[in-house]
This record gives C-alpha cells, sequence and structure tokens, in this order.
C-alpha cells in the first residue's frame, strides 16, 4: 500500500478491570482510508475505537498497553495532550446526540469554543460542514430551527457535521447507522465515500455488509484478538481465516 | 436470514449433484452406444437432452435467485459462482454425450473398419475422469481436483495419436474414409469432456481455496493438444 500510515497501532492492549478487552491488536490504518471494523458483540471493537480518541480515560478502570502512534505523535503517551488529540479525531457515536440549540449553532459550537467569533468564518464553517455530511441541500433554509426538529438521519448527519467543523484529520464512527432506516444510512455512507478523499476514517459497523460497502480495509475482531484484516474485495470473497467465513456469512455472531 | 440462505444452498446442492449424475450417465450410455453400436441406446441419449437443458436452466435460476435475495459473501459466494460455471461445463458435456451417440447412430450404418485405436480405452479415462471431479465436487477435494487436471494431458495424447492413425488409415484405404472419420469426432468429443472436466476442476480448487489457478501453468498443462 503506497497511501502514508495515518495511525500505527502495536501490540495495544486494553483492560476494563480485569477484563482483557483486547489483546495484542497491532494494525496500521493508512491515511484517507476507510478501515471498516466487524466483529460480534463483544469483540472489542468500541474498545478499540475509543483508544483511539483516549476516550476509554474516562473509565477510571481501564488500562493500556502498547503504543499508538498518529503521524509522529505516540497518542497513547501519558504526555499525550488528550484534548488536542480530540480535536485531530472526531467521533460519531450509535445514537444522534444533537446539543439543545438551532442547526447553525450546532456546528458553530466547537468552533466558537476555540476561539472563532466572526460571523463569516461561522457561516462557511456551517455550510462547508453541513455540505460534506450530505445534509447542506435539506437544511440550508432552516438553520435557525431546533436541531430536534431533523429526523433521526438527518440528525446523524448533524453529528457528523459537527464533527466536521472541528476539521479533524481522523473520523471515528461507531455504528453510525444502527438506528436508521436504509435510505439515511445510504446518505451517510454517501459522505463517508466523499469524505475519505480529505479525511482518514474508522468505521465500527455490526452490519457487515455495510463495511463491504464503504470499507477499503476491512478488519475483523473476536473476543479481543484481531483475526484477520485485509482489502475488503479480498475480505468478502476469499477470506483467510475460518472464523471470519464463519462470521461474514452470518454463522455466527 | 442465514438459515434460509443455508436451506437454498443444500438445494442446490441436490439440484447440481442430480444434474451430474444425469450427465455422467448420458456419457456412460452414449459411449456405449458407439462401442456396441447400440442404436436404441443411443437414440435415449438424444431423447434425454432437453432434460439436461432444462435442469441447467434451473441450476442457473436457482444461483440468481440466491445471489439477488441473499447477497452471500466469502465461501457461500464461492459455492454459488463454483455451481453456476460447473453447471455451464454439465450441460457442455451433455452435449457431448449426444453428439458421441450421433456418431454412434451414425456407424451403425456404416461397413465395420478396424483400425488399431484406443479409442475404448479414452473413453475408459475420460469416464474415470468426470467421476473423480463429481466425486471432489461433493467431497470437496482438493487433492483429487488437482489430479483430475493432470490426468487431462493424457486424454490429449490419446486424440492425438488416434489422429494419426485415422489419417493413416485414409492414406492406406481412402474407401474407410466416412467410418474412420466417425472414429475421430468421438475421438474429438471425448477430448472436449476431458477440458470440461478440467475446468469443472479448477472451478473446484477456486471454492476450496479462493484461488484463480486457470492459465496458470502449476495446475495443469493443458490447451497444447490440438
Amino acid at each position: 500500500m503506497s497511501d502514508p500510515v495515518q495511525i500505527s497501532v502495536r501490540n495495544l492492549s486494553v483492560y476494563y478491570g480485569k477484563q482483557h478487552v483486547l489483546r495484542g491488536i497491532t494494525l496500521d490504518i493508512p491515511s484517507r482510508h476507510v478501515l471498516g471494523i466487524i466483529g460480534p458483540a463483544g469483540s472489542g471493537k468500541t474498545a478499540f475505537l475509543r483508544t483511539l480518541n483516549r476516550l476509554n480515560d474516562l473509565n477510571p478502570d481501564s488500562r493500556m498497553e502498547g503504543k499508538i502512534l498518529m503521524g509522529e505523535t505516540e497518542i497513547t503517551h501519558s504526555d499525550c495532550d488528550v484534548v488536542s488529540l480530540r480535536k485531530r479525531v472526531g467521533m460519531v457515536f450509535a445514537l444522534p446526540v444533537p446539543l439543545p440549540l438551532s442547526i447553525y449553532d450546532n456546528l458553530a459550537y466547537g468552533p466558537r469554543l476555540s476561539g472563532i467569533r466572526k460571523r463569516f468564518q461561522l457561516d462557511e464553517i456551517v455550510e462547508r460542514s453541513l455540505k460534506a455530511a450530505v445534509l447542506w441541500e435539506e437544511v440550508k433554509d432552516r438553520l435557525q430551527t431546533s436541531a430536534f426538529r431533523l429526523s433521526g438521519g438527518q440528525q446523524q448527519r448533524l453529528c457528523l457535521a459537527r464533527v466536521l467543523a472541528m476539521e479533524p484529520e481522523v473520523v471515528l464512527l461507531d455504528e453510525p447507522c444502527s438506528g436508521l432506516d436504509p435510505i439515511s444510512t445510504a446518505r451517510i455512507e454517501e459522505a463517508l465515500m466523499t469524505l475519505k478523499a480529505t479525511h482518514t476514517i474508522v468505521l465500527v459497523t455490526n452490519n457487515t455488509k455495510q463495511a463491504a460497502r464503504v470499507a477499503d480495509t476491512t478488519a475483523f475482531f473476536l473476543m479481543g484478538e484481531l483475526i484477520e484484516v485485509g482489502p475488503t474485495s479480498r475480505l468478502f470473497v476469499a477470506p483467510t481465516d475460518s472464523r471470519t467465513n464463519e462470521y461474514i456469512s452470518g454463522r455466527f455472531g | 436470514m442465514n438459515i434460509a440462505l443455508q436451506r437454498e444452498i443444500d438445494k442446490l446442492k441436490r439440484q447440481i449433484l442430480a444434474l451430474s449424475a444425469e450427465v455422467e450417465s448420458d456419457v456412460r450410455a452414449a459411449v456405449r452406444s458407439e462401442e456396441n453400436r447400440d442404436p436404441a441406446l443411443a437414440r435415449s441419449v438424444i431423447e434425454r437432452e432437453a432434460q439436461i437443458n432444462a435442469m441447467e436452466v434451473d441450476v442457473e435460476e436457482e444461483c440468481l435467485k440466491m445471489l439477488a435475495l441473499y447477497q452471500p459473501v466469502a465461501g457461500d459466494l464461492r459455492y454459488i459462482i463454483a455451481v453456476l460455471k460447473i453447471n455451464q461445463d454439465l450441460e457442455r458435456i451433455g452435449d457431448l454425450a449426444v453428439h458421441i451417440a450421433e456418431r454412434g447412430l451414425f456407424l451403425c450404418d456404416l461397413p465395420r473398419v478396424e483400425i488399431p485405436h484406443r479409442l475404448g480405452a479414452m473413453a475408459d479415462k475420460v469416464q474415470a475422469m468426470l467421476k473423480k471431479v463429481l466425486d471432489a465436487f461433493v467431497n470437496l477435494n482438493e487433492a483429487a481436483a488437482r489430479e483430475v487436471c493432470a490426468g487431462d494431458i493424457e486424454i490429449d495424447e490419446i486424440h492425438r495419436e488416434i489422429f494419426q492413425q485415422v489419417k493413416d488409415a485414409v492414406i492406406r484405404d481412402p474407401t474407410t474414409f466416412e467410418s474412420v472419420l466417425q472414429i475421430l469426432h468421438v475421438s474429438r468429443h471425448l477430448e472436449r469432456i476431458g477440458d470440461h472436466a478440467t475446468n469443472i476442476a479448477e472451478d473446484l480448487i477456486y471454492l476450496i481455496e479462493g484461488r484463480i489457478v486457470r492459465h496458470t501453468p502449476e495446475v495443469s498443462d493443458k490447451g497444447q493438444a490440438k
């Protein structure tokens, strides 16, 4: 693969209390690339995602071994500035969580906090982010209405746009379409396909077909281990591990 | 959903095995009708062609339906794709059995010519090859599939030998032309059945290993014989 590596994970183990949730994960994520992570419940997909922006730190029981490099930065290091890391690495969760504000203010919130006050700059950020999340056309005439007036699918794209407003390098998505209808799902997927030209995307999904549609590379996790990772087109036709074959053909999970 | 797909795959397996059994017995009957100059047996092979064709269409429709409804991946996907291709080869083998039976019918009306040929041995080998590849398909036996690929070379050699013998016979006595030409045709059809059996073996290797081995020197050197 000729793409430069954006994230390099080396022998990563994560424990929640006594529970060993990730076991020696080693994985490279090239930049401007979609990595899909699949695996049954409890396989460590979300735990892995949460190490990439140090969200696991919020859990006092959690402990981490190994190393993750993002470009030159060792993000697993105790000196790493977690606040600036989370600006570089945005995250979209399974359930959309709009702020109780207007559509516009949902998007302007982060940039304002980081010191951008000029109206024209904020306007520009709002429009650019909404366009990137394939939501602009649907909301451009009602930016001042409450974000809660949007449908579930629109709210999820709003959350994606809110992440993009902070201009992250990496976008993490944790089952972003789990509660969405097929059309809304298709819109999110469309947004991801466009976004990968400029961002590195890590997509955790319970829907293996979604990984097949969207991801360039797919990784299969099982009980905290990385069983197999490879080009999506290869993994879904001829996986090398029989457990991958069983999982993606729906025989367990 | 997965249980439904599994059920469909089991059904498809039964269908393709029924077709392969039918084709295998047709080849056997066609060869026997030619060897024994048995016009009734030859006609029965020719009459069964429509049934084989109908079975082939059914298998193809079943595969297309499964692809559309279940979007299978990995092993399931490879199985359905392999069945689609094997299905076509089986249908072609069925056609070739009919051609052999037709040559057999033609030979019944011609004076017997004796040239030293190995058509019988060739027919035995081709039938054994077909049986072996179909057994390998049932048991997903990759080693057997590879042996089938290798065995095709021998069939091609016998065909070349028969070609030479037919040529010699015509030079010796041009009046035998029509009869020995039928023998050459049968040899050619048998050789083609060998090629289709090899195709099936290659599709089997793909099904089991997920690697396309066609046109690679490691599996067979077929394609050299003409």
